[in-house]
């Protein structure tokens, strides 16, 4: 295995595709770990964890806690209502305040895009990005990435299509860059609008058609679709966007036989997917929330494990 | 009292002439500039492998007084002024309280007078409190010295009062100046349109916000045969629809920055918000198209858009950071070392654009070596080269992209109205 040497996690784009494989293959271990009726692994005993959480996230917190707790760190939970952003403490001062109390590793989920990496030069922790805005959320995909070897054994030559707002999502720029890394072809389809210009130089192909996106593919990855998005202006009502981009039991008959259905959840129902394609037998969508724990933890051991430490001393 | 600078080569951007010459100045004025002019009771600046140039004139600084005198004063503003080689700055009015009355202007012209280290021509608002709503008293502004009008920071959105406003200037000598942004295409954007707002997540500012803006408002002047000066040029679009209107004669003039001819989006990868600016950093075709305009004349000043801000407002999250960068200490050697040593203008043309082309945007005297004109000059050493750390700066603020760059070009001695103001890195208030 890769030998891990990074000490932030801050971008799937800064990876290797060893380094990639080499979080999944810890990942796989770590789930081992979890089938056993003692779940517990010492190796994080006495290291302290943040979570900072500036935008609410049920979760990805959650994971990262639980992650955090079968490794025998100590948590400390930190969410900060995202309204405070602008009027409290800045974000430097507030690491700095956590950094005195000496903590190890922040795991760190923010509204704007590169805090993370503005945090990650300003302090001696090792930074963990839960989500960063429109940018990146790298164990996010890491979990896609490590649900998709689990299924399909290797990434070569496998077809991705990723379904959605791709504009805004964290989600879809993580994948397009680790899956592209790992030899997969990425498609990504969405209504013009939810497709950010020249995104081809990411690596991926672009289509506006859910048929033509799924036919052939291995893997289809939904998105969750925000209402709430600039008004109006991306598209004209969830009926339409249903109606145009819905994953439900129509397209069934247009997929692979073994092609498998994805969603970062929380799902709207009825809306990007039917229930009948969420729950059925494609979906994976629970057992990616399974490995999330498993990745979250190879994660937190790579990146605060005893090697990291012994080099910040 | 006489001064003599002696043994340099004048630079007249006027005739684009370079020529071995002294310079004598007597009171405040050029008295004489020709070759071995007698050293008797003069003072001497030894000028020997220097170049002698006229006293630059930046027409887009924002010297933040009033309001908001964390980021920068007139004071220290004309500090950095001096040290970059600059004689005279137009100072933006996007103040608080703004530019909009003859008081502000009168306040202004006296701070200036009293600490500034060079001339300050203050730019007036086009409307009140800059909310693009209704004509501020223009009139007014130019009886007290406002040089020009812009609602700098933002576009008048709506056409009728920009017409209106284009219509109105006629009375006076004065440009416009326009900040062109179409603000619902720009909305929420922090960087510009392309791969990098992409791969980024940060939303984009796309080049068609400039360049349509740009379009309506050559259109507007061109309709009712106004004065427009176009500011911070940044796409390769925005030259071509200048380059043909004023080919087809429209009474249109631009500046481009320091930053746009030699800075491209690509340095935004690590979020460093000393990269942020508006118009924001664009591609390498822009940056060559923005060159082009330089030599070909269609652009016609560099102004540095010198936009002061507090570390502390700078170390936040990049979307939560203001836009802008300063640029008066290093805009001489940024074309030096981006434009001259790579052979893309010539010393003299980079003078000009530092010069007579900016004082002609203003229809100001100034940007001028010759007998009887005002003793602003600014004395440079071409060839000099250094690294730029903050220290460098004099300014109250630091946010510049060119930190840890090496740079060639130096500033060597600046006389402003006959007086030398700045010696080799010492100030002369
Ligand atoms: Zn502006």
């Amino acid at each position: 295995m890769h030998e891990w040497t990074r000490k932030h996690l801050l971008s799937i784009e800064e990876l290797s595709k060893e380094e990639i494989l080499t979080i999944l293959e810890t990942a796989e271990s770590f789930k081992d770990i979890s089938l056993r009726p003692i779940k517990k692994s010492p190796v994080l005993r006495g290291k302290t964890i943040v979570l900072l959480f500036y935008e609410p996230s049920t979760r990805t917190s959650t994971s990262f806690s639980l992650a955090a707790k079968r490794l025998s760190a100590d948590i400390v939970n930190i969410p900060v209502k995202s309204s405070s952003v602008q009027k409290g403490e800045s974000l430097i001062d507030t690491v700095a305040n956590l950094e005195a109390l000496k903590i190890h590793t922040v795991v760190m989920r923010h509204s704007r895009a590169g805090a993370p990496m503005m945090l990650a030069k300003h302090t001696n922790a090792s930074i963990i990005n839960a989500g960063d805005g429109c940018h990146e959320h790298p164990t996010q995909a890491l979990l896609d990435m490590f649900t998709i070897k689990q299924n399909k054994g290797s990434f070569d030559g496998l077809k991705i299509t990723i379904v959605g707002d791709i504009l805004h999502s964290r989600v879809a720029r993580s994948n397009i860059w680790g899956l592209s890394k790992l030899g997969a072809e990425v498609t990504v389809c969405g209504p013009p609008t939810m497709i950010p210009v020249e995104v081809e130089k990411m690596g991926v192909k672009v289509t506006y058609d859910l048929k033509e996106a799924i036919a052939g593919a291995d893997v289809v990855n939904l998105l969750r679709v925000q209402f709430e998005r600039e008004s109006g202006m991306l598209f004209p009502s969830v009926r339409e966007y249903a109606a145009m981009f819905s994953m439900d039991d129509t397209m069934e008959r247009f997929m692979k036989k073994d092609a498998l259905i994805m969603h970062p959840g929380p799902i709207n129902r009825g809306v990007e997917i039917s229930s009948s394609m969420a729950d059925g037998k494609r979906s994976v969508i629970l057992e990616q929330v399974t490995n999330g724990l498993a990745v979250r933890m190879a994660v937190l051991y790579l990146i605060s494990g005893e090697k990291n430490n012994s080099e910040e001393a | 009292m006489k001064i003599l600078i002696k043994n340099g080569t004048v630079i007249d951007p006027v005739i684009g002439d370079i020529k071995k010459s002294d310079v004598l100045i007597e009171n405040n004025r050029i008295s004489s500039v020709i070759p071995n002019i007698s050293e008797d009771k003069c003072e001497i600046f030894d000028a020997s492998g220097l170049f002698v140039c006229p006293g630059f004139v930046d027409i887009h600084v924002h010297l933040r007084e009033p309001g908001f005198e964390t980021m920068e004063t007139i004071e220290t503003g004309t500090r950095a002024a001096l040290k970059g080689g600059f004689t005279t700055v137009a100072c933006m009015p996007n103040t608080n309280p703004p530019v909009d009355n003859e008081g502000i202007v009168s306040l202004i012209k006296l701070r200036a007078e009293k600490d500034g280290y060079v001339e300050v021509l203050p730019v007036a608002c086009i409307t009140k409190q800059r909310k693009g709503e209704e004509l501020a008293e223009i009139g007014k502004l130019v009886a007290a010295g406002a040089c020009a009008i812009s609602d700098d920071g933002s576009s008048v959105m709506n056409s009728m009062v920009m017409r209106r406003a284009f219509e109105y200037i006629k009375m006076f000598n004065i440009p416009l100046i326009a900040h062109c942004e179409d603000h619902n295409l720009s909305k929420r954007g922090q960087i510009n349109e392309g791969y990098y707002s992409t791969s980024l997540g940060l939303n984009g500012i796309p080049s068609i916000s400039e360049e349509s803006m740009i379009m309506r408002d050559i259109l507007l002047c061109e309709y009712v045969d106004s004065r427009l000066h176009i500011a911070h040029v940044s796409t390769k679009g925005s030259v071509q629809i200048i380059r043909e209107a004023k080919k087809r004669g429209v009474k249109v003039t631009c500046e481009t920055a320091p930053h746009f001819f030699s800075l491209t989006e690509e340095v935004l990868a690590g979020y460093d918000t000393n990269f942020k600016v508006n118009p924001p950093l664009r591609e390498k075709e822009d940056l060559l198209a923005i060159q082009r305009g330089l030599k070909d004349g269609t652009i016609d000043a560099i102004a540095t858009d010198h936009a002061p801000h507090t570390s502390d407002d700078k170390n936040k999250e990049f979307q939560d950071a203001p836009f802008g960068m300063i640029g008066l200490e290093t805009a001489f050697s940024v074309g030096v070392t981006e434009l001259v040593k790579k052979n893309i203008l010539t010393l003299p043309e980079l003078i000009k654009k530092l010069t007579t082309g900016p004082a002609e945007v203003l229809n100001i005297e100034r940007g001028i070596i010759k007998e009887g004109s005002l003793a602003n000059i600014t004395i440079v050493d071409k060839d000099k080269k250094y690294t730029v750390d903050k220290e460098f700066f004099v300014g109250k603020s630091k946010n510049s992209p060119f930190i840890g760059r090496e740079l060639t070009g130096s500033i060597e001695g600046v006389f402003v109205n006959g007086k030398l103001k700045y010696d080799k890195g010492v100030f002369n208030k």
